[in-house]
């Protein structure tokens, strides 16, 4: 048997056992970003995905004995850095804005005709306290009021 | 400089002065008039110089040589191998062939040639000497006219748009130039365009123009295919072979050179149909009588002795073209004696004055018509002498009008005012020469050119008695239309003739049917009694306006005075030709000698109608007993009074409310094409809301209606939308999956 047959013969659990891992990666940042309303986690979620992409980059180039799938996760993890850095800063004005981490506080930008979303239970405002940020209810979609549908808050 | 360089001069200088004036005329103000009133005179002498040049070349006397000078100034379009003639059709003119052969294909091609022959150069005499002083009397007449530079940019537009239409060469230039006038006279009779009347009045002429223009463009192109070119002169081609033009002197030498039956009638009666839109004749004369809410100036050159011409031009011109087609002539014939019946009817009740004129005018054109319907050399020749004869004197007529017009502060209902003679002596004196002429009394210029009408009517109507009493001509002339009946016969035996010659021998011989010494002799009658009701109408308003006890209205102010030199002058200057031009031209016999020479009456057809010029005192009687029992009449219903007297009440009876009312035509056409066309309008526009725009409006209503669907997805909530990419991307991928 040739060399590099070997090779990936050998090479095969260790590339299904990435290939797992990163699924798993994957999976559970795409779960968190569609059900977590906090931006931060959100973004946080989004990085998971990259990395669960990047774990199936590295398995690949290992099981091919090509260097290029890691040359490519280098490339993803300095984009990422650059786009963690971008997006901090929204998720700050976001915050400064309304004051909230909350992305359902941007539902203004919603069509007009279309009703307001709002939360089952808004957790108390304490003027007392500094403003921290908070992490919002997550986990369910928030019901529809029919009679704040009509008002936009702010933009 | 030769007299073809000369002619160029004659269009070229009005047009000059128009596109100076157009330029200037805001700086020029009140000095407005100097480019047309000089560019219209020089024009007047070239074109004097250049009648007495054509007269010296015809050589004058008895049998004057036709005389027929073609300049071409270049070559406005061609088409190569436009036309073939096939074989023995009119188009090849047999034994014209000099060098190649004659059934060859010809291009289309459209020469900007003027030509110069004794009708053209009438026609710019009249045309430019009216025109001049027309734009000197307007000097004074529209002072302080906000309008003052359009209206003689547009005075001097017109004279060349008619030097050219009388001076083209070629039948479509001759309807570029038709057009042209009917322009000019549009925007002239709209001059005042803020006056509602005005500007309805102005849309009126254009429009019923239109239906004669529609005429002659078909009348052009069945004589395109019928002839095989547009030139009215022969021209060479390259190859040295003559292309017969349709009036050149080839095709008139030729017995069989012009095209009889259906084809040619038809020919003719479009061209008729031109005529009767722009002179005004039934059914298309509404026009008329409304374009008096022009200037007077205006109305005395455009709608008065000259545009309202042109037909009779045109018709003169194709005299060959209507020889061949003896029911064509008697039509003009019937349509001009009805034209100027039914004219002077109404003209005797008008109140307005220049009303009066306008009716008279189309009766007099009527007269014209009539007399150029009779198909003799006599009938073309005194058509041109009465139109010069009433170029004058309704010049006169309709200065002297405004002239009234202008001292009575705008007012020309003649029932308010009266007695004007001792306010405006000259312009009464002026307006009676002028009425006198109108009216046909010895020795004033209209007398001899109706007689001559008279006399061509008559010998169609007693052809016996006039050969009896010339005692000549018996060889050639048996009956009358038998000269137009030999044409048709030897005439057009072409391919296409051939299918439809029992179609065509049938049409045409129904319009034949009229040509009955009978039908001319009812002619005869009603022309003799139109010049008894001419010189009615035209004594009723004199009397109207200048006898009785002196009244003025309101709206005269400081105006009601005699008008300034600038204006009494042309008065006086068209009152010598009005008085004189009859005598001197019919004693010499200058004119109809003069016009013999033109190439369109040298046909044979044409020729052999000649007859000795004789005054006949049994006519001249007649016409005069006529005029002077009219002019009495008026007297006994108007002498001093300004409205009608009760004998005019009692005259007229129950015939007075139809014949103020213009016996009904223009109810007739507004009930009979205006109305259903409104209809008509009413449904497409009903369609065009109710179906067109629902269309439309179901275009863009799919768009938002779309929207409004989609719109419910945009909630404002990031996990929806990234939801939705989610399911996108698996849905690529299943697609994906699914394909491979």
């Amino acid at each position: 048997m040739m060399l590099p047959t070997l090779l990936a013969a050998a090479a095969l659990p260790l590339l299904q056992n990435g290939l797992f891992v990163g699924a798993i990666l994957f999976s559970l940042g795409l779960v968190g970003i569609l059900t977590r309303r906090n931006l931060i986690v959100m973004f946080l979620s989004a990085e998971l995905m990259l990395q669960g992409i990047s774990v199936s980059l590295v398995a690949w180039s290992r099981y091919h004995g090509d260097f290029g799938g890691q040359v490519l996760v280098i490339f993803v993890l300095s984009v990422a850095a650059c786009e963690a850095a971008v997006a901090l800063v929204f998720v700050l004005q976001a915050f400064t804005r309304t004051g909230r981490l909350d992305a359902a506080a941007w539902q203004s930008l919603r069509e007009a005709s279309l009703p307001r979303s709002v939360d089952h239970e808004i957790p108390a405002f304490n003027d007392a306290m500094p403003s921290f940020p908070r992490l919002t209810q997550a986990g369910h979609s928030p019901a529809t009021d029919e009679a704040a549908a009509s008002q936009r808050d702010h933009v | 400089m030769s007299p073809s360089q000369l002619l160029i001069l004659v269009p070229l200088l009005p047009l000059l002065a128009a596109l100076a004036t157009v330029i200037a005329g805001r700086r020029l103000g009140s000095r407005a008039h100097l480019p047309a009133v000089f560019g219209i005179a020089a024009a007047a002498i070239v074109a004097v110089s250049l009648v007495i040049t054509t007269a010296r070349s015809s050589g004058g006397g008895e049998n004057p040589r036709p005389v027929d000078m073609v300049t071409t100034l270049w070559e406005w379009a061609t088409v190569a191998d436009a036309y073939e003639p096939e074989a023995g059709s009119p188009a090849a003119v047999p034994g014209t062939a000099i060098g190649a052969d004659a059934h060859a294909a010809r291009p289309l091609s459209i020469a900007v040639a003027l030509r110069l022959d004794p009708l053209t150069a009438t026609m710019l005499a009249i045309i430019t000497g009216v025109g001049l002083l027309v734009a000197v009397y307007s000097i004074g007449y529209m002072h302080d006219d906000p309008g003052y530079p359009r209206f003689f940019a547009l005075v001097a537009m017109f004279v060349f748009s008619m030097s050219m239409l009388v001076a083209a060469s070629n039948f479509l230039l001759v309807y570029v130039f038709w057009e042209a006038v009917g322009a000019c006279s549009y925007l002239l009779i709209g001059f005042w365009f803020s006056k509602p009347e005005a500007a309805r009045a102005a849309k009126k002429a254009f429009l019923v123009n239109r239906v004669g223009d529609f005429g002659l463009a078909i009348g052009v192109f069945l004589l395109w295919l019928t002839y095989g070119t547009l030139d009215f002169h022969d021209t060479l081609s390259p190859d040295g072979t003559i292309l017969p033009g349709i009036l050149g002197q080839t095709r008139l030498a030729d017995v069989s050179g012009y095209v009889g039956g259906l084809v040619g009638t038809a020919i003719c009666l479009l061209l008729l149909l031109a005529a009767c839109g722009k002179s005004a004749q039934l059914p298309l004369h509404v026009w008329l009588p409304d374009a008096m809410e022009g200037p007077t100036p205006a109305s005395a050159l455009i709608h008065a002795a000259t545009m309202v011409t042109a037909g009779i031009y045109l018709i003169a011109r194709c005299a060959p073209l209507y020889m061949a087609c003896p029911g064509a002539l008697v039509t003009v014939s019937i349509i001009g004696t009805t034209t100027a019946l039914v004219a002077a009817l109404i003209g005797t009740v008008q109140n307005d004055l220049k009303r009066v004129l306008a009716y008279s005018t189309i009766s007099q054109l009527g007269y014209m018509f009539a007399s150029l319907g009779t198909g003799t050399l006599l009938g073309f020749t005194a058509a041109i002498f009465h139109l010069l004869t009433h170029a004058f004197f309704k010049a006169l007529l309709f200065l002297g009008a405004g002239s009234v017009m202008h001292s009575m502060g705008g007012v020309i209902d003649m029932r308010r005012f009266g007695g004007l003679r001792k306010l405006m002596p000259i312009t009464a004196v002026t307006f009676l020469i002028g009425s006198l002429a109108l009216a046909g009394i010895a020795p004033f210029a209209g007398f001899f050119s109706k007689d001559e009408i008279l006399a061509s009517l008559h010998s169609k109507g007693w052809p016996d008695a006039h050969h009896a009493a010339t005692g000549e001509h018996h060889a050639l002339l048996t009956t009358p239309g038998l000269t137009g009946q030999t044409i048709h016969d030897v005439g057009y035996r072409g391919v296409s003739a051939q299918s439809d010659h029992a179609l065509s021998s049938s049409a045409a011989t129904g319009l034949d049917a009229l040509n009955q010494p009978f039908v001319w002799q009812l002619l005869f009658w009603m022309a003799l009694i139109t010049a008894g009701l001419t010189a009615f109408y035209t004594f009723r308003a004199v009397f109207m306006t200048f006898t009785g006890p002196l009244r003025v209205p309101e709206e005269a102010g400081h105006h009601a005075h005699e008008s300034p030199p600038v204006m009494t002058l042309p008065l006086l200057i068209l009152a010598v030709p009005a008085t004189l031009a009859g005598l001197v031209l019919f004693s010499t016999e200058s004119l109809s000698h003069f016009l013999a020479a033109t190439p369109s009456f040298t046909a044979p057809s044409v020729l052999e109608t000649a007859t000795p010029a004789v005054f006949h005192w049994d006519l001249a009687i007649q016409g005069t007993l006529a005029a002077a029992l009219g002019i009495v009449l008026a007297a006994v219903g108007h002498l001093g009074r300004r409205s009608d007297g009760p004998q005019m009440e009692r005259w007229l009876g129950p015939f007075r409310p139809f014949l103020e009312h213009r016996m009904f035509i223009d109810q007739l056409y507004v009930g009979l094409i205006v109305k259903p066309l409104e209809a008509i309008a009413f449904l497409a526009a009903m369609f065009d809301r109710a179906f067109i725009d629902g269309i439309v409006r179901g275009v863009a209503w799919l768009p938002v209606a779309t929207g409004a669907v989609v719109r419910r997805l945009q909630s404002g909530m990031v996990q929806r939308y990234a939801l939705a990419g989610v399911i996108g991307v698996l849905a690529i991928i299943v697609i994906l999956a699914w394909r491979l």
